[in-house]
């Protein structure tokens, strides 16, 4: 079980995470930041985040800035 | 739960990258400023800066930092440390810099062996000033100043930049490293530590060569760009170490 923490304003929408993430729980967002960019947002009912990091390690822009075991 | 990633402490409060979708500069950075929070060196790190995207690690690093004339950066390092030769110093420049207005300094600080770290991001083109053809153009690459791609009766050959500085009887370190998936990355950031490390054992130079992306010169997507380091700037940048001293050390 584990968690991220997806900081938006950083986000420059360009979906490397939702690639990266080996349970593809980054989905594409339907809503906008103030760039007007597409956001990403962390779905997961299930509990199925194993807090690899691997989205975080990834990410160009430090969006994705905390990452929980 | 127990936090296993977090910002580096060496990066400024409230910074947001101002580089392209998907530019690898921002991997970059953060691992330099993951490996100065390790070595708890940033208190006494000085940064010599250039021209080019690779300038902007001034304003998101919490370091000082003196700029450079265009590919001069290597002379200010070495100015800087002779001066102070308690500091730490490293210079962070992008390939047409380092590789082609700056060869001259940057090879002769090689070659005297200068007791600082260079970092080269290698993205095979001039990213800010429009994807013009640079020195680490692959052959048959298509930018704005080679249209018909580049040919080696017109244009020549890519130079490869860690090859080079492997020769350089002053260099401690030499290594190229990639940033298009998790493991490269984690070795990117051994690599640099290591650039860090022989500096601060006084043995020479320490350089990284990285290759990075340019989505929006290369007219891609972030993941095509990858996709292209991946399959095929590693055929013509072979990843690895080619000189590193330490391990030569009885």
């Amino acid at each position: 079980m584990g968690k991220i923490v997806i900081d938006n304003n950083r986000c420059k929408s360009c979906y490397i995470c939702t690639e990266t993430c080996p349970k593809k729980l980054i989905k594409k967002s339907d809503k906008t930041n103030r760039l007007g960019d597409y956001m990403v947002e962390f779905v997961d009912p299930n509990g199925e985040c194993i807090g690899c990091a691997m989205c975080a390690k990834r990410c160009p822009d430090m969006a994705i800035t905390e990452v929980y075991r | 739960m127990q936090q296993v990633f977090s910002i580096p402490k060496s990066m400024k409060e409230n910074f947001r990258y101002t580089f392209c979708p998907g530019c690898d500069h921002g991997i970059a950075i953060r691992l330099v400023g993951e490996v100065l929070d390790e070595l708890g060196i940033r208190e006494k790190t000085i940064s010599s800066t250039s021209i080019g995207c690779s300038v902007f690690i001034y304003d998101f690093l919490n370091i000082d930092c003196v700029e450079a004339p265009h590919g001069r950066a290597m002379a200010s390092a070495t100015g800087v440390k002779r001066a102070q030769p308690d500091k730490v110093v490293f210079t962070y420049q992008g390939d047409g810099d380092f590789a082609s207005i700056g060869l001259a300094e940057s090879l002769h600080a090689g070659l005297r062996g200068e007791k600082i770290t260079a970092f080269m991001l290698n993205n095979t083109t001039y990213g800010m000033t429009g994807g013009q053809s640079g020195p680490t153009t692959m052959m048959g690459q298509i930018t704005t100043t080679t249209p018909t791609g580049r040919n080696k009766e017109y244009f020549g050959y890519p130079i490869k930049m860690a090859e080079h500085y492997a020769l350089c009887d002053g260099v401690a370190y030499s290594a190229r490293v990639a940033l298009d998936s998790v493991p490269h990355i984690n070795e990117a950031k051994k690599a640099i530590k290591k650039a860090f490390q022989v500096q601060l054992d006084g043995l020479g130079l320490g350089f990284v060569e990285i290759l990075s992306t340019c989505p929006t010169n290369w007219h891609m997507t972030p993941e095509q760009a990858h996709e292209r380091v991946r399959t095929e700037m590693v055929e013509t940048f072979h990843l690895g170490v080619f000189k590193d001293i330490t391990s030569e050390v009885k």
